[in-house]
Formats: structure tokens, sequence, C-alpha cells
């Protein structure tokens, strides 16, 4: 079966952002970008299980600016057979991404989809959702186990306070949560093998997309900042200061 | 227009998630609904009856709601939500699964995990693990939304609200829960704790959270643990506290091994009290501690544990 798995730029995880100093969002310029932690994840699931002999062909997705074949070209290190880009410098949100992918989805007849279940840029955790609903698809989020036989797969999924196991008919959408795999390093020899993978670029036009926003951003600011404490001499003071200053215990 | 409020609950009783987003909804406008889909929805519709400032309450009856997929839950939601001008729910692994469905249905932007209400269309959410703060104006004709619960106070009872029964919408079969684990304990839920002890990596394995779980049970706390805990297997995922885990605001908060890392923070920097037991005195956590113990959390934790006694 073929799989498909989205991939998003985002800044690096151990980045801390800046808000800019006009409001208008966060400093990105000049800051170090990487593909979104629960994206690699979903790579990694994916390379799994064609080597496990479940999958015949990875396809990875990103959609933004050209800079996003970086993103692609680290996937195909990783494993991944084919890429697609489809292109825009347009400000995408998690409908219209949905959309766009959705549109690929019909072109390529993947059985499986996988998203990461939240980017964290945004932290939106909606577009795996949105791309099974547009489909009709059955959905599987915030998956730590997939196994595939046949034409239905289980997953084992994170919900609040503990698991559930999942029995869903393909094809279908699932989205990663930590749990799911250690992603693998690229290496050199892998590197140099993924420039020469096939890397498609298209344009929402062509996909028949409007991915016009439909949220505006009035405004983004600075969260008020916390103030430091003080540091406390034992555990005797410790208990003091909760007891006497705070009066919590 | 309305707003239609969908109910978390274990069959038994409201999650407080539900609660807070009341709060959210009745600063949206006056006319609350809450949906309840359940397998037997009587007892907890009653209990949503009685909260201050729900108008309706619709209760959704049948098997397939006891252990809902994300499928049929939003079926449901959109049997009614275009009677509706917004949609909320809690941002918790519940409603989280199945509201981005339904605004990709209604063809309208999901607004997610906001925290506060500007005006009727206009909010605002955390963005980045929380270090920068957007408003965001949605001109949808539906507003979907899912409200962060620390960020609203729960709404308090003192309603009497109407039960109706609102009829069930078949099972779609997509998807079927085959088996449920819920981790057993006596200790609160995270969520809803007054206190929480959480470890991290520095607790070393999984067999040192003994440790905070004994200081736990004296404080009547919840345990939690940060990312790098649970990413080295210590503890289940659910334990998590952060950007890609639970969000809490709890009274009091102590984080024992923790190093404070931006996703970590962004779970638990709203608590009220942090007090932050580490051997690194660089460590980043102590910046947003109000106590901070530079120490040994071996020694520290039993100790602390003693002196509560």
């Amino acid at each position: 079966m073929k799989v498909l798995v989205a991939v998003k730029r985002v800044v690096d995880y151990n980045v801390k952002v800046r808000v800019k100093a006009d409001g208008t969002g966060v400093e990105v310029a000049n800051v170090k970008m990487s593909m979104n932690p629960f994206d690699e994840i979903g790579v990694e699931e994916a390379i799994r299980l064609k080597e496990a002999g479940a999958c015949s062909e990875i396809v990875v997705v990103s959609l933004g600016v050209p800079q996003c074949q970086e993103t692609l070209r680290t996937a195909l290190a990783m494993g991944a057979d084919r890429a697609i880009l489809v292109e825009t410098d347009a400000e995408l949100q998690p409908l219209a991404v949905a959309k766009l992918l959705k549109a690929v989805v019909d072109r390529e007849q993947p059985k499986l989809a996988i998203l990461g279940k939240q980017a964290i840029d945004d932290d939106a955790n909606q577009t795996g959702q949105m791309l099974a609903a547009l489909l009709d698809w059955p959905q599987a989020t915030f998956a730590s186990k997939l196994t595939v036989s046949g034409e239905r797969a289980e997953v084992v999924r994170e919900i609040d306070g503990g698991l559930e196991t999942l029995s869903i008919a393909l094809p279908a959408v699932m989205t990663t949560d930590l749990r799911l795999n250690e992603p693998r390093y690229v290496t050199l020899p892998n590197i140099m093998k993924a420039k020469k993978k096939p890397l498609e670029v298209l344009k929402p036009d062509a996909l028949g997309v409007d991915p016009a926003p439909r949220l505006a951003t009035l405004k983004v600011e600075e969260p008020p900042k916390r103030q430091a404490g003080a540091k406390v001499a034992d555990v005797k003071e410790l208990v003091a200061k909760l007891k006497g200053e705070a009066k919590i215990i | 227009m309305g707003i239609l409020v969908i109910a978390e609950h274990d069959e038994g009783a409201l999650k407080s998630g539900t609660l807070n987003a009341i709060t959210a909804a009745t600063q949206i406008g006056p006319d609350v609904t809450v949906l309840v889909a359940a397998e037997a929805s009587g007892p907890v519709a009653a209990e949503a009856a009685r909260v201050a400032g729900v108008a309706r309450v619709l209760a959704a009856d049948a098997p397939h709601y006891a252990r809902p997929t994300a499928e049929n839950m939003a079926a449901l939601v959109l049997s009614i939500a275009s009677n509706y001008s917004h949609v909320l729910a809690p941002a918790t692994n519940f409603g989280k699964n199945f509201m981005p469905r339904v605004a990709a249905k209604l063809d309208v932007a999901q607004v997610s995990e906001i925290s506060a209400v500007v005006s009727p269309d206009t909010f605002v959410r955390p963005i980045y693990a929380g270090n920068a703060l957007a408003t965001v104006q949605s001109k949808d004709p539906i507003k979907v939304i899912t409200v962060r619960a620390t960020a609203f106070e729960p709404a308090a009872t003192g309603g009497s609200a109407a039960v109706e029964p609102l009829a069930a919408v078949a099972d779609t079969g997509q998807a079927v829960v085959t088996g449920r684990n819920l981790t057993k304990s006596a200790r609160p839920e995270l969520a809803a704790a007054r206190i929480i002890v959480s470890g991290g990596r520095g607790m070393g394995n999984g067999e040192n959270f003994k440790l905070l779980e004994a200081l736990a049970d004296k404080l009547g706390a919840a345990v939690g643990a940060s990312r790098a805990a649970v990413d080295a297997g210590f503890v289940p995922n659910d334990y998590q506290v952060g950007q890609t885990g639970k969000v809490v605001a709890p009274e009091l908060y102590v984080a024992v091994g923790i190093s404070g890392a931006i996703q970590h923070l962004a779970g638990m920097k709203d608590s009220k009290v942090i007090v932050a037991i580490n051997k690194d005195a660089e460590a980043p956590i102590f910046q947003v501690a109000d106590y901070g113990l530079v120490a040994d959390l071996f020694q520290a934790v039993p100790e602390l544990t003693s002196e509560l006694g």
C-alpha cells in the first residue's frame, strides 16, 4: 500500500521565538527551521511500515514556501521515496492545508495518510482531523502504536487518562503522538541519495483549492512574564515558606 | 443564535474542562446549550442542567456514545450545528479529536485552545508553546472553538435548565473502539488537581517516581512529568505536562528534576505557586519558580515528604 506523510517546516523546537516589535507575528527571519517533530515521527512510522513489508511507496508532501524543499529532502534522506511540494508564499491555515492535502490524496490515492498531531508553531492540532473529515475517512489521532493488517489498521491512541485501541477501516488518516517511535537520524550517504529522489512542485491553483485564510490575526504579543522568586536554603525553609508565605499547605 | 457546548464526561459526571468551556461560552453570549452524548445521559445531563448560565441541555443517548469515536461525535454535532453561532468544547484529547472534523464539514476554521474571549468573533490563543499570544478574528458564520480550561474559571452550580432529548445519529461504523486501558489511580486527575508534583529526566528511572508518589500522597496531589521523562519511558504519556501534553495551572506545582525546557514551561507556567527542586542551580526552571531549592532530589524529596508528615 501507498502511504502519504505530510511534513511541515517550522521554527526549530530549541529556538525561543521572539514576538515582532510591531505585533504582527513572531520573528522567523534568520531563525533555524526544522521538520515539525511530530511529522518526523510520521515519516519514521511510514519507513518502518515499508521495512516490515506493509508499505510499497512513501510519498511525503509539504506546503508552503520554496524552502520547504529542504524539509522534504530530509524526509527523503530518512527513507521516503518521493516528494511533492505545494508551493505558495501565502499564509496557510489548517483548513486550507487540509483542502490542499485532500487534492493531493485524491491524485495519489494512498491507503494511509499520516500527519503529526500538531505543529509546534501554531499549536492548532486540526489538520489531520480536517483531512479525514474532507475525505470522509476514519481517523485515529494521537497514535502511540500502529498495526496494519489487510484492509484494517489497529491503532493505540493516547487519550486523557490512558490509552484507547481503535480498529479502523483503510483508507484512513492517522496523527502521531510522541511515543509512536523514535525517528532515525539521517546519514550523509542517504542525504546524497535523497538529492536524486523525485520532488514535484505544484501550485495551489493547479489543485483547484482557494487557500485564503479564514482567521485574521489582529495582533501577536508577548505573554506576561513570570518573575523568578527566591532560592531557599533547605527543605525546612521551603516548607516554612509554603506554609507561612504562600499559605498553600 | 445560541452557543453550543459539547460536554465531556465519564458517563457518571462532567469532566472539569466542560465547566471551564461553559464559562467561556457565557462570555461570548447569554444563550448556552450543553450537549451531552452518552450511553445513558441521565446523571450527566442532570448535572449539566444545574450549572449556572446553562439555558438548555440536549441529551443524546445511544450505545455508540459510551466510548464515542470522532466520527460519531462529529456526526451528532453536525446534526444541530447550524442552529448555533458558536460550537465549543474543552481543548482536551476528547475535544481535540472531533472538533476539527466538525469545523471542516462546516467549511469553517477552528479556533484552537482559546485563552480569552475578546468579543463574539475575536479570541486570544497561545501559539509557539505559549511564547506568544495571538488575537484572532473569525468571520465564519459558525465559530468552532476549543477552550483551554486553565484560562477560564469553572462555571458554578445554581442553574435549572430544561433537559431535552436529542435524536442520536446512526453509528457511522468507520472506527470501532476495541479497548480502553485507563491508568488507575486514587490520586486526583492532572487537569483538576489543586497540587501537582512533577518529575523530569533527573528522576533517573520510572522506579524513582515512587519518591514523588509518596510526596504527592502527603499533599493530596496529582503526579505529572516532563516530556523528557515520558520520552525516556519513566512514566506513561498521560502524565505529560507541556506544549504537547497537558496544560495545567494548579495552586502549587512542584517541579522535581525538571530543567525547564520551553515546551514544559508552556504547560505549567500559569500555576499559582511554582516550586523547583533541581541540583543544577542554572536550570531555567528557577527563572519561573517562586521557591527554588538547589539540592539533590533523592535527599530533598524524602526529606520534604517527612517534613510534611
